[in-house]
C-alpha cells in the first residue's frame, strides 16, 4: 500500500547504511562495534503521527548524546509497519534474522508490541516498547521493557482525583478496542469504588466516522463529566462536536486519560477544549528546566511541539544507552534486559524508573488542565501523583 | 420526544452530507456506467482546498465552499479528458484497478504534501453550537448542511428533468449511438456530467471536514459508505441515492443513540435487508443492460 514514506524512508536509511558499510570498508572494523536498533513503528496510516514522533525524538537524542556508548556505535534501523501487527511481525523476523540488531524497538499500537513479543523470547533480545498502553504487554514477554506508560496509569488517577473533586455521576465514552477497554475498566474500578456512579457506558467503533449520536445520548443522561478515551487523532473531532452540542454550556466536564488532548494535536482543537482535565504522564508545559530544553531543541528541530509519544521515544533510546553503559557494551540480551531493571533518571516529563518485577515504566502522573499560555493551547499540570506503577499488574 | 426530533435532526443533516459525497458517484456509476472507486479523492481533494484558502488564506469559509467545488470538477475534468475517457469502453475489473490506484495515489499524495494528521476548517462563529427550538437542539453547522445539500437537489433533480442538458444526458445514457447519431455530442455530455459529480464530492468532503474529519485516508475510509448509498439507492436516478442517503443517515445516528451497543451495525443490516428485499437497490431498474 501506500509505499512513498516507506520507500523514502528505506532509501535514507539505506544511504546511511550504506554510508557506515562504506566506512567500514576503509577502516576494517570488527562487526562487534556497532550496536543495532530494529524501530519498528507506523510511518504511514492513522498511527503516523505517532511513529513520527518517536523518530524525531530520537534523532534528536542521537545528535544531543552523539552515537558511540560503551565503544559501540549505535545504528538505527527503521521499518515502518503502518501499525498493522502483520506487518510488524514480518519487519521483526527481518530484523532479527537478517540485520541481526540487539534490540528491538518502537511499537505504535498493543497489538503491533503484542506480534513482535514471541519474536523477542526466543531471539532472547530486548523488545522495548515505546508507545503501545495496555498493560499486559509487559507480560508476555520477560525481554519486554516499556518506557511509554499504561492506560490504568493515568484512568486510576484520573478515577480518584474526579471522586474528590465533587464529580459523583459520570459517563464514559471509549474507543472499542484493548487499550479504550484498559481505560475503561480500570477508571470504572477506582470510581465506583470511591463511591462514584457510571450513569452511562458507551464504546464507540474504532473508525468511527460522527460522534453526534452518542454525545446527544451523553446529554440526555446529564452526568457531571464525561470520561472519555479516543485514539490520539479523533480527540479533535471529539473536543469540536463536544462544543458543538453545548455539553459544554451544560455543565458536562471532560475528564480521561491525556490522550484527548495530546500536545501534537491540541492547539488546533479550538477553545472548546479549555478546561478540561486529564491525567497523563507528559505535558509538554512540564515546567522543569530539563523539559524546557528538550522542547525548545525539538521545536527548533522539527517546527512542531513534541507530544508524549516524543519523550517515551526519547527515554526508550535514553534506556537502551543507559543498559550498554552498564554491561560495558556486551549486547547479550538477557544481561541487558536485567541492566535495564531499576534504572531510574530524570526524563522531560520528569523522574522515572523501570520497575524491576514488572519491567514496566513508574512514573509521576499529573493532573492538567487546558489553558492559554502565550496564545497558545496547553496542558497545564496542577497536581502531581508520584511514583504511579502500573495498577493494571499490582492489583492481582 | 424532544430527543427524538434532535436525533431526527441529527440523521437528517448526517444522510445529506453522505448524499451529497456519494451522488456524484451515482451519476458516473448509474448514467454512465462507469465504476469510479477513486471518487472519495474528489471529495477530499474539495475538502484540503476549502481547508487551504479558509485555515492559511483567510479566505471566508462560505466563500471558500465554491472554491472546493470548482477545484474539484476542474481536476475531475482534467483527469476525465486525459484518463477516464480511455477506461469507459473497458471491463468494470479495468475500471476498479485503474480507480483504486488513483485512491491510492491521491491518498499518498496528500499524505506527502500536508502530513497525515487530521486537518479542520476554522469556522465563522455564526456556524458553531446549538440553538433550542421548543427544546429540540437545532446544530447551526448541520442546519446549513441541511439547507445547502436540499437546495442543491432540489437544483439537480430540475436540471436533469426540466432543462435541454438533461435530456440530452438522458438520451446519451439510454442509447450513445442513437445520441449521437441526433447530433448530441455524447463524450463532451460526459465529460460535463463526470466534472460535475466530482465538484459535488468536493462541496461535500469541504462540508463533512467538520462532521466525519478530513485527513489523507478520507477516500479509503468512506469508500464503502459511498458505495452503500448508490447500491441502496439504486442508481438509476438521484432519488434513489437521495433517499436511502437519509434512511441511512437517520438510520445510522438512531441506531447509535438508541442502542449503542449495536450502533456501527445498523447501517450494514439495513442495507442487507433492503438488498434481499430489492436487489436493484431500492429504486433500481431491472436489468436494462
Amino acid at each position: 500500500m501506500f509505499e512513498r514514506n516507506q520507500l523514502s524512508h528505506k532509501a535514507a536509511w539505506a544511504a546511511a547504511v550504506a554510508a557506515v558499510a562504506g566506512l567500514a570498508a576503509v577502516v576494517p572494523a570488527k562487526a562487534e562495534d556497532s550496536v543495532k536498533v530494529g524501530l519498528i513503528l507506523p510511518m504511514t496510516g492513522g498511527q503516523a503521527s505517532t511513529g513520527k514522533q518517536i523518530e524525531n525524538a530520537i534523532k534528536l537524542y542521537m545528535q544531543q548524546k552523539g552515537d558511540t556508548v560503551a565503544g559501540k556505535k549505535i545504528e538505527i534501523i527503521l521499518k515502518d509497519d503502518g501499525a498493522v501487527p502483520d506487518k510488524t511481525k514480518t519487519a521483526a523476523q527481518e530484523l532479527i534474522v537478517n540485520d541481526k540488531v540487539n534490540f528491538i524497538a518502537g511499537f505504535g499500537v498493543t497489538p503491533a508490541a503484542l506480534a513482535a513479543a514471541p519474536l523477542a523470547t526466543q531471539a532472547k533480545i530486548p523488545e522495548v516498547v515505546m508507545a503501545a498502553g495496555t498493560s499486559i504487554i509487559t507480560e508476555r514477554s520477560p525481554y519486554i521493557v516499556r518506557t511509554s506508560f499504561t492506560l490504568a496509569q493515568s484512568s486510576t488517577i484520573i478515577a480518584d482525583w474526579a471522586v474528590k473533586n465533587g464529580i459523583k455521576k459520570v459517563a464514559t465514552l471509549t474507543s472499542d478496542y484493548a487499550p479504550g477497554n484498559d481505560a475503561l475498566n480500570f477508571f470504572k474500578q477506582n470510581f465506583t469504588a470511591g463511591g462514584g456512579e457510571v450513569v452511562e457506558e458507551v464504546k464507540t467503533p474504532l473508525a468511527n466516522p460522527d460522534f453526534a449520536p452518542f454525545l446527544q445520548r451523553m446529554k440526555d443522561a446529564k452526568p457531571d463529566a464525561i470520561f472519555v478515551f479516543v485514539p490520539a487523532g479523533q480527540g479533535g473531532n471529539f473536543m469540536k462536536q463536544y462544543a458543538e452540542r453545548g455539553l459544554d454550556k451544560a455543565g458536562i466536564k471532560v475528564i480521561g486519560p491525556g490522550d484527548v488532548t495530546d500536545d501534537d494535536l491540541l492547539n488546533n482543537m479550538g477553545d472548546a477544549v479549555l478546561g478540561t482535565v486529564t491525567a497523563h504522564l507528559y505535558s509538554a508545559a512540564h515546567p522543569s528546566q530539563m523539559n524546557k530544553d528538550f522542547v525548545a531543541a525539538y521545536k527548533k528541530a522539527f517546527g512542531t511541539r513534541p507530544g508524549f509519544m516524543a519523550v517515551s521515544g526519547y527515554d526508550g533510546i535514553h534506556l537502551i544507552y543507559e543498559a550498554l553503559k552498564k554491561t560495558n557494551g556486551d549486547t547479550d540480551g538477557t544481561k541487558l534486559v536485567e541492566a535495564m531493571k531499576g534504572q531510574k533518571w530524570e526524563s522531560p516529563r520528569g523522574p522515572i524508573s523501570i520497575d524491576p518485577e514488572t519491567r514496566d515504566i513508574v512514573q509521576n502522573i499529573y493532573i492538567r488542565k487546558v489553558e492559554k499560555v502565550d496564545g497558545e493551547l496547553y496542558n497545564v499540570e496542577f497536581a502531581t501523583f508520584e511514583a504511579v506503577k502500573d495498577l493494571g499488574k499490582t492489583k492481582k | 420526544m424532544t430527543s427524538i426530533l434532535t436525533n431526527l435532526f441529527d440523521g437528517v443533516a448526517y444522510g445529506m452530507l453522505l448524499f451529497v459525497l456519494a451522488c456524484g458517484l451515482a451519476v458516473t456509476l448509474g448514467l454512465m456506467n462507469f465504476v469510479n472507486l477513486a471518487h472519495g479523492a474528489f471529495a477530499m481533494a474539495g475538502g484540503y482546498v476549502c481547508m487551504v484558502l479558509v485555515n492559511r488564506m483567510g479566505w471566508p469559509f462560505f466563500a471558500a465552499l465554491p472554491l472546493a467545488f470548482v477545484s474539484s470538477a476542474a481536476i475531475g475534468i482534467v483527469l476525465e479528458r486525459t484518463l477516464y475517457r480511455h477506461l469507459y469502453a473497458r471491463s468494470h475489473l479495468d475500471q476498479v484497478l485503474f480507480t483504486i490506484g488513483l485512491t491510492f495515489m491521491s491518498v499518498a499524495a496528500v499524505d506527502y504534501i500536508q502530513g497525515s494528521s487530521r486537518v479542520f476548517i476554522n469556522l465563522p462563529a455564526a456556524l458553531q453550537g446549538q440553538f433550542d427550538v421548543f427544546g429540540v437542539g437545532i446544530g447551526r453547522y448541520r442546519l446549513m448542511i441541511i439547507v445547502i445539500c436540499g437546495l442543491l437537489t432540489i437544483g439537480l433533480q430540475m436540471v436533469l428533468a426540466k432543462t435541454r442538458f438533461g435530456s440530452r444526458l438522458r438520451a446519451a445514457v439510454d442509447d450513445p449511438r442513437a445520441a449521437s447519431g441526433l447530433g448530441i455530442n455524447v463524450p463532451q455530455v460526459f465529460a460535463f456530467t463526470f466534472a460535475f459529480g466530482c465538484g459535488l464530492a468536493g462541496l461535500g468532503g469541504a462540508l463533512s471536514a467538520e462532521i466525519l474529519g478530513l485527513d489523507p485516508y478520507f477516500p479509503l475510509k468512506f469508500m464503502i459508505y459511498f458505495l452503500i448509498v448508490v447500491t441502496v439507492g439504486g442508481s438509476s436516478s438521484i432519488t434513489g441515492p437521495f433517499l436511502a442517503s437519509l434512511l441511512l443517515g437517520i438510520g445510522d445516528v438512531a441506531g447509535k443513540y438508541y442502542v449503542p451497543k449495536m450502533g456501527p451495525f445498523v447501517i450494514y443490516t439495513m442495507m442487507i435487508v433492503i438488498l434481499i428485499w430489492r436487489p436493484n437497490g431500492l429504486f433500481g431498474r431491472t436489468a436494462t443492460r
